[in-house]
């Protein structure tokens, strides 16, 4: 019966080639649209995504700043500076099971590198191993700076693969191992972390221990990263906060309520809002997709209509020589559905292939903003889960466009039928 | 038991203004018999000949085909009762015109679910039978009225169906094709026992029956045993 019914609505496909094509390209238009958008979509988050990884990480960081209130008799505008107590505070027992690897980080020295005859400019920072981690910080060769680092207070260095570009021009990974001067001081190179051309970091990370040791013998801090287990969404991130930085506060004598003594950067916040944003622009691209597409539904099922009308007199053929009702509703929502998906997959493959074009156009093209450049669209396609999910769509669709018609025909009396030409 | 029992059938129209068509109708037909029924248009001969072949219901009466009461039924038994025990012949043929002769005749066959393969064996059979094999793979519009109307009784004929109901089977025919189809019918009849009804307002025709059933005003006037028929050559179309 199944191969019966594809028979069926070949023939009756190939006798209704104006109708067939015409409600094929409202259907079609409608997914390439439903398609393009949500690859268009795609593409510009990825783009935000790729363009705001290196910033973001999952992890907070805490940081002093300048008071804005006057509190306990000290005037507004105070700089503020975190020290080795508020450390021993987040890595206490207080957020025990709550906050997880902390890392300090501190300085910014800038020293000049050379090489030979080769320099390049740079800072440096002493920092704690999980810094990297926090930081978002991409090896390209050798390690990053380590617990022994640390302990035994180690002259050693991790600088940016732009820096070794320009002391080896040639060989940039022979700067590893090698001994680099910094300053006055000289450092071993142990790892190279990764940056493109584009990158303007220039941050050499050096043991926080050796850090102090030599540039700034003060227990001040400038940074404290840790990461969290625990809240997971926006208001407990706030909670979390709010709870954390209330004993900072007090260490510091910061008004509580005033929110520019400590600055705080939240990764996991802001991958939340960021989620959180893509979620909406995917919703939004879904709904201007479907309002599309149902226009193409209203179309197919205008159209199924007239060809039922048109088709009363075979219908009633049909029924005189023994077609029950559901044989004849089932023809015309097998036929609704067979011109959906037949040309529902046009716009689909059509769509994809408009992907592709912007991924290859657009996609290729970057803006420089100065630092930097950013892509507009990264990978704009759509998956196979939209395939998938398209999919049922035009079945559903099918079915719906098919439903009202199909069952108006089912409904006809034969001898009316008959009658009608 | 006739294979047809029609007791006190009444069926009034409802468009408006209340129409009784038939007014107790009182019918028995047996097996193996050829028969026409004639009338003027307007005298319900149409309205007997939809509900003898379940297109239609009725008020009230008794209709029994084949010892099966027909009443009441829902659309579904309706079509399954349509597709095992009666074949159509339409004036007008009705052939699917995007289906060609052999897919015509395979149709009722499809709606009893007969494997593809089998269903198309018996419609050449058929086709083969009404000499029809060398059209088996045209369309209607390729063929002449009298081939249609052949198409249209070897569908009639493929589900074996206890009768075959006629609707002015001649009606769009030239005289020629005319006789050549109502002796096939006569012959169908005769060879193979088919109870055939034709419903006709044309005395020729009804002239080529075994019985003459007169229908006027929605009752049953005179019963005609047509024993002179045999003599051919009289004018079919008066």
């Amino acid at each position: 019966m199944r191969i019966e019914i594809i028979h069926e609505i070949a023939s009756s496909l190939r006798n209704n080639k104006l109708r067939t094509a015409l409600t094929g390209f409202a259907v079609s238009w409608g997914i390439f649209l439903l398609v393009t958008l949500l690859g268009a979509g795609n593409g510009l988050m990825n783009s935000f995504a790729g363009n705001m990884q290196n910033y973001i990480s999952q992890s907070i960081e805490v940081e002093g700043w300048r008071t804005s209130k006057p509190y306990k008799g000290y005037k507004e505008n105070r700089i503020i500076e975190l020290d080795q107590k508020d450390v021993d505070y987040t890595d206490g027992p207080t957020w025990e099971g709550i906050i997880g690897d902390v890392s300090v980080s501190t300085g910014s020295t800038s020293a000049d590198l050379a090489l030979g005859d080769k320099t390049a400019n740079g800072w440096l920072r002493g920092v704690m191993p999980g810094f990297e981690e926090h930081n978002k910080i991409q090896m390209s060769s050798g390690r990053f700076i380590n617990r022994e680092d640390l302990e035994q207070r180690r002259k050693v260095i991790v600088i940016a693969s732009s820096h070794a570009r320009e002391l080896i021009p040639g060989n940039p990974d022979a700067v590893l191992g090698a001994w680099i001067a910094a300053g006055k001081i000289a450092y071993r190179v142990v790892g190279i972390y990764h940056t493109d051309e584009s990158d303007f970091r220039r941050g050499c990370y050096i043991p926080y221990t050796t850090y102090k040791g030599i540039y700034d013998h003060s227990d001040k801090i400038d940074n404290i990263s840790f990461t969290v287990d625990g809240p997971t969404t926006l208001q407990d991130h706030q909670a979390f906060e709010d709870a954390y930085t209330s004993v900072l506060k007090r260490n510091h004598d910061i008004a509580p309520d005033d929110s520019r003594g400590l600055w705080i950067n939240n990764g996991y916040t802001r991958n939340l809002q960021m989620s959180e944003g893509n979620r909406i622009l995917n919703i939004a691209l879904w709904i201007l997709g479907l309002l599309t597409l149902v226009s193409g539904i209203v179309g197919i099922s205008n159209i199924m209509l007239i060809t039922v009308k048109e088709r009363t007199h075979e219908f009633g053929i049909r029924k005189a020589i023994g077609a029950r009702p559901g044989a004849i509703l089932k023809l015309i929502i097998a036929e609704s559905i067979a011109i959906t998906a037949l040309f529902g997959y046009v716009g689909m493959f059509l769509g994809m292939v408009a992907c592709q074009i912007l991924d290859k156009t657009v996609g290729q093209s970057g803006v420089n903003i100065g630092m930097e450049e950013i892509h507009m669209l990264v990978n704009p396609t759509v998956g196979l889960d939209v395939a998938l999910e398209a999919t049922l769509l035009l079945i559903i669709a099918g079915t719906l466009a098919g439903a009202i018609p199909a069952w108006k025909a089912s409904r006809v009396k034969p001898i009316e039928a008959l009658r009608a030409d | 038991m006739a294979l047809i029992e029609l007791k006190d059938i009444n069926k009034t129209y409802n468009n408006g203004q209340p129409l009784h068509v038939l007014k107790g109708i009182n019918l028995n037909i047996e097996k193996g018999e050829f028969v026409s029924i004639m009338g003027a248009s307007g005298s319900g001969k149409s309205t007997l000949l939809n509900i003898l072949g379940i297109l239609d219901n009725y008020d009230t009466g008794t209709y029994t085909l084949g010892g099966t009461l027909i009443k009441d039924l829902s659309e579904k038994q309706a079509a399954d009762y349509r597709n095992h025990m009666i074949g159509f012949i339409f004036q007008s043929f009705n052939l699917i015109s995007f289906k060609t002769a052999v897919e015509n005749v395979e149709l009722p066959l499809y709606y009893q679910g007969v494997p593809r393969r089998k269903r198309h064996e018996m419609a050449m059979e058929y086709l083969e039978k009404l000499g029809l094999t060398p059209w088996a793979t045209h369309f209607p519009n390729e063929m002449s009225g009298g081939q249609k109307q052949r198409v249209a009784i070897a569908r009639a004929l493929i589900t074996s169906p206890q009768i075959i109901l006629a609707d002015e089977p001649t009606g769009a025919l030239d005289s020629k094709t005319s006789v050549e189809v109502m002796q096939l019918l006569k012959k169908l009849n005769e060879e193979e026992g088919i109870t055939i009804i034709v419903v006709t307002h044309e005395s020729g025709v009804a002239n080529e029956t075994d019985k003459i059933i007169h229908i006027k005003d929605g009752v049953i006037g005179q019963i005609e045993e047509n024993t002179h028929h045999d003599a051919w050559g009289g004018p079919l179309m008066k």
